[in-house]
């Protein structure tokens, strides 16, 4: 799992626990995680980069984690999109490995 | 009825030097899809720490994160500004919620801290963060089930968000007992932490399930199940929802 190419966008409100995520997220070879802590941050960066993954974490509402996901799926319907729990924990890479079946 | 069994010796395991840990389920780099999670509860660690070591200050979020230490002592200290030292006979929990940050670190130098860490997927999403801890008496579990965990705040045990109820039970050799679930939909895990147990089904259905140490049977669809100390044992039931 650790060797292939994943491209991950992180949507997160809490500023200590984005960071722990991208760092682990980004410490994994072939791995590149951005993050984004508003909505309107997540749709820029959604348009700007073809991403394999989304992570949707703590703090972000049920209605924006509705609109987000009927926003992102219009764009890429291929797109895989997770909620993380936990923060940055040691569920993180099982998340992943669930979402994306390795 | 239905049944799961984990046998002790089939749980994945990391040994970092300072941490040996057991994983009933799937965590960190232990990756099984078929042991993801039994309902709701999604991770049961059991942690031995070295003297002085521990987990570093690091976040959580939308987890429900319960410590039962078995031996030793483990220092805690949070964001909310909690500063804590938790021993045998106390239950601590972390409502995580919109996130929190903590540490934990193994109190003495010169003895290893050994404890189950339980997390717990949350009935609410990004509540308020919350912290609980509770000493409770060993000998209201002698021959009994004690309440550590509920979702009851006037009710027994530490506060958890989820429809969730825990039990702790030191069964003397011999003696049977049982448990009723709260709650339909809920099933219930019985870990077994020391001694030999048989889990027994309900009045009518056939066969039993024996466990040894550190053995873990998750049963569900049913209302009840009977419990049998076959020696001296101390169990854990957590009874969850098991519906994600």
């Amino acid at each position: 799992m650790m060797n292939t190419a994943l491209t991950i966008l992180v949507i997160g409100r809490n500023q200590q626990i984005m960071e722990t995520v991208l760092r682990l997220l980004n410490g994994q070879v072939g791995w590149s995680a951005i993050g984004a802590l508003t909505d309107s941050e997540a749709k820029v960066k959604f348009g700007e980069t073809k991403f394999d993954l989304v992570l949707i974490g703590g703090g972000v509402e049920e209605k924006s984690e509705q609109q987000l996901r009927l926003e992102f799926e219009k764009t890429n319907p291929l797109i895989k999109i997770i909620r993380h729990y936990g923060g940055g924990s040691g569920l993180l890479f099982n998340e992943i490995q669930e979402a994306m079946k390795y | 009825m239905k049944t799961i069994l984990h046998k002790a010796n089939t749980r994945g395991h990391a040994n970092h030097g300072w941490l040996d840990t057991n994983h009933t389920f799937s965590f960190a780099h232990y990756y099984d899809p078929a042991r993801m999670h039994f309902g709701v509860l999604r991770v049961l660690n059991d942690d031995f720490v070295d003297g002085g070591k521990g987990f570093g200050t690091h976040p959580h979020d939308n987890m429900e994160i319960i410590s039962i230490p078995l031996s030793g002592d483990l220092e805690h200290k949070d964001s909310m500004g909690n500063v804590a030292v938790i021993r045998q006979n106390d239950v601590q929990i972390l409502n995580a919620g919109t996130g929190i940050s903590h540490s934990e670190y193994n109190k003495n130098a010169d003895k290893k801290v050994n404890f189950l860490q339980i997390w717990v997927f949350p009935k609410e999403k990004n509540i308020k963060p919350g912290y609980g801890q509770i000493n409770f008496k060993p000998e209201n579990r002698l021959n009994k089930l004690q309440q550590i965990v509920s979702p009851s705040k006037e009710d027994d045990g530490v506060w958890i968000n989820q429809d969730a109820w825990f039990h702790l039970g030191n069964l003397k050799k011999d003696f049977k007992t049982a448990y009723a679930l709260h709650q339909k939909g809920n099933g219930v895990y019985v870990f077994v932490i020391e001694g030999d147990v048989t889990i027994n089904l309900p009045t009518g259905q056939a066969g039993g399930q024996e466990l040894n140490k550190r053995d873990g049977l998750g049963v569900w669809d049913t209302d009840t199940i009977s419990i049998v100390a076959d020696s001296d044992t101390e169990i854990l039931l957590m009874e969850v929802p098991m519906n994600l």
